[in-house]
């Protein structure tokens, strides 16, 4: 294992996030402000409670996700499409790496950035609800392997992109969705009955339910479900990256 | 000497066909200078890029002291640097930090005084703190050549080093290359400046539609191949050349005041002696005498092209 690869490469990926502190820590502080503000406070004040739980306090779990998630992706996606594109990665397929110590450098670095993120925006909750986590190594479980799994998903869009347009694709038009509709911000239990069928299909319903379970005890779908839907969306992720790199698909001739 | 690079029929086809190497053999000397001469899409870059990696060989094998790059891919990698033609760098990043990457991406450890050494010794010391976006193109390029010297390879790539470089950094490379070759770096680069090839190479290979078309000690090359001409310029131009002078198979030159007369370095007679003693019992009276070799260039273009030189 070629160790000092492996820290070249994270060294290198958060020299980018600390040249841009202020833009990493500052816009998920706004943007969860802004939930709080408009969720929160303007819908909150309707719906009040959901399962003994302030509807403030219920987004939260939720709200981390969509960060961490869509951060994950962004971040892997152009860590490793930005030598793409600059024709850096010249450098990368002449090193002597292979391709774990490649995957574990750039998403490593991926994930750490959402995963600082991710606690910013718990941190910024507390300011406007009161929150509990009652099962903390659940939750950490799944907020790391949220960080990990979708980086991995990121590093595998940016090595497909071919511009910058079909880098935001996956987020915007499979991810946001996916999210919005997963029960960020609403208990599935308050849909219709077809519709609670439907978005059992939704494979974020159970990221966000084991989430949400860890910090208030109330969940969608067994928590079971949501821990082997995590770690099998991992597995698929691995095993696709797997092959890019026995194929060389998109990156090497 | 040793051998440190051997490449064995070594191919390369793409998907729709196109063949870039088509069988190419080359034994590299340890410590040596070979220039790659070929014309743009010879397969120069296909031929390094294979050697390094980046691209993967339809057939044939190389070994890099000893290693070979499928197989032993670490240690073969290990001793090999690569300065790409294109200038591809992290426009963001600080010139320290990215030589500093480098070093570690080869698996060696930080090692601070070693890359002063190679900062100082390419005249980027003082531009260390700066960001890749604040430098030349002439500086980046030196950039580039740290970053391939970060984890002290025994063997150098230099696609093209002088691609679109000015005449006075040309120089400058020529200098780093012959200061790399005195630390004992085994050198291929790849040009299509045949002077470049003349000035520093040891040996010159010419690669064409992805074949070797010929390596040779450049000196040998060009004595072998160069022809050599004498022009004897005269204080009065002539109408036509004398009779007495038709077996020497002159040729006169424009203003008609030059014999051009070609002969071969390695004939065992040149005939100087006969045809200057000819040219005086003619009644011609010399002003000067000049010779000439035909440059790598003209050899370079007459191989290309399939005629003689």
């Amino acid at each position: 294992m070629n160790w000092s690869a492996i820290a070249a490469i994270y060294r290198f990926e958060m020299a980018r996030f600390f040249r841009t502190l202020a833009q990493s820590f500052l816009s998920p502080v706004l943007s969860t402000s802004l939930y709080f503000v408009v969720f929160g406070t303007a819908i909150g004040s309707r719906i009040q409670e959901i399962e003994g739980v302030s509807y403030g306090a219920f987004i939260v779990p939720g709200l981390i996700l969509l960060s961490v998630v869509m951060l994950s992706i962004s971040n892997a996606s152009f860590g490793i499409y930005f030598p793409k594109f600059l024709g850096t990665i010249y450098e990368l397929l002449s090193a002597p790496v292979n391709f774990i110590e490649i995957v574990i450098g750039y998403v490593g670095a991926a994930a750490t950035k959402a995963l600082f993120v991710g606690l910013v925006i718990l941190a910024t909750a507390t300011f406007f609800v009161d929150i509990r986590i009652e099962h903390p190594f659940a939750m950490a479980a799944f907020l790391i392997l949220s960080c990990l799994s979708f980086s991995l998903l990121g590093f595998i869009v940016g090595i497909w992109a071919g511009n910058f347009e079909q880098m935001s694709l996956v987020p915007q038009l499979v991810v946001t969705p996916l999210i919005f509709l997963g029960g960020t911000f609403y208990s599935i239990s308050m849909l219709p009955p077809l519709w609670q069928t439907i978005t059992l299909f939704n494979p974020v319903v159970y990221l966000i339910s084991g989430f949400r379970w860890s910090f208030y005890g109330i969940a969608d779908v067994p928590i079971f479900w949501s821990l082997l839907a995590i770690l099998a969306f991992t597995g698929i992720c691995l095993a696709i990256i797997g092959w890019i790199f026995k194929t060389g698909w998109r990156i090497r001739s | 000497m040793s051998t440190i690079l051997s490449i064995r029929d070594l191919r390369k086809s793409y998907a729709d066909g196109f063949e870039a190497l088509k069988g190419v053999s080359l034994d590299i000397e340890e410590g040596e200078i070979l220039a790659l001469l070929g014309p743009n899409g010879a397969g120069k870059t296909t031929l390094i890029s294979t050697v390094c990696g980046i691209t993967t060989p339809t057939s044939g094998s190389v070994t890099v002291g000893g290693y070979d790059i499928q197989a032993d891919y670490r240690a073969a990698r290990k001793m090999i640097g690569l300065v790409p033609q294109e200038i591809a760098l992290e426009p963001f990043e600080k010139v320290w930090n990215t030589v500093r990457f480098s070093r570690g991406l080869f698996g060696h450890g930080s090692d601070n005084a070693r890359i002063e050494e190679i900062l100082r010794k390419l005249s980027l010391w003082d531009k260390r703190r700066n960001a890749i976006k604040e430098l030349s193109g002439g500086m980046k390029r030196r950039v580039l050549i740290a970053k391939a010297l970060a984890h002290e390879p025994r063997v150098l790539f230099l696609d093209e080093p002088t691609a679109g470089v000015d005449v006075e950094l040309r120089k400058d490379m020529w200098e780093i290359v012959a200061e790399l070759k005195q630390a004992g770096v085994t050198i291929i680069l790849t040009t299509h400046y045949i002077e470049e090839a003349e000035a520093i190479a040891d040996r010159v290979g010419v690669i064409d539609k992805g074949e070797l078309l010929l390596v040779q000690d450049k000196n040998t090359l060009m004595a072998q191949m160069g022809k050599k001409q004498i022009e004897v310029m005269l204080t009065e131009p002539v109408a036509t050349i004398p009779d007495s002078l038709s077996e020497h198979n002159l040729a006169l030159n424009g203003a008609r005041d030059a014999l051009i007369y070609t002969y071969d370095t390695n004939a065992e007679r040149t005939g100087i002696t006969t045809l200057l003693n000819d040219v005086a019992q003619a009644g011609l009276v010399l002003r000067d005498v000049q010779t000439r070799q035909s440059s790598l260039e003209e050899i370079f273009v007459n191989l290309v092209s399939g005629e003689p030189a």
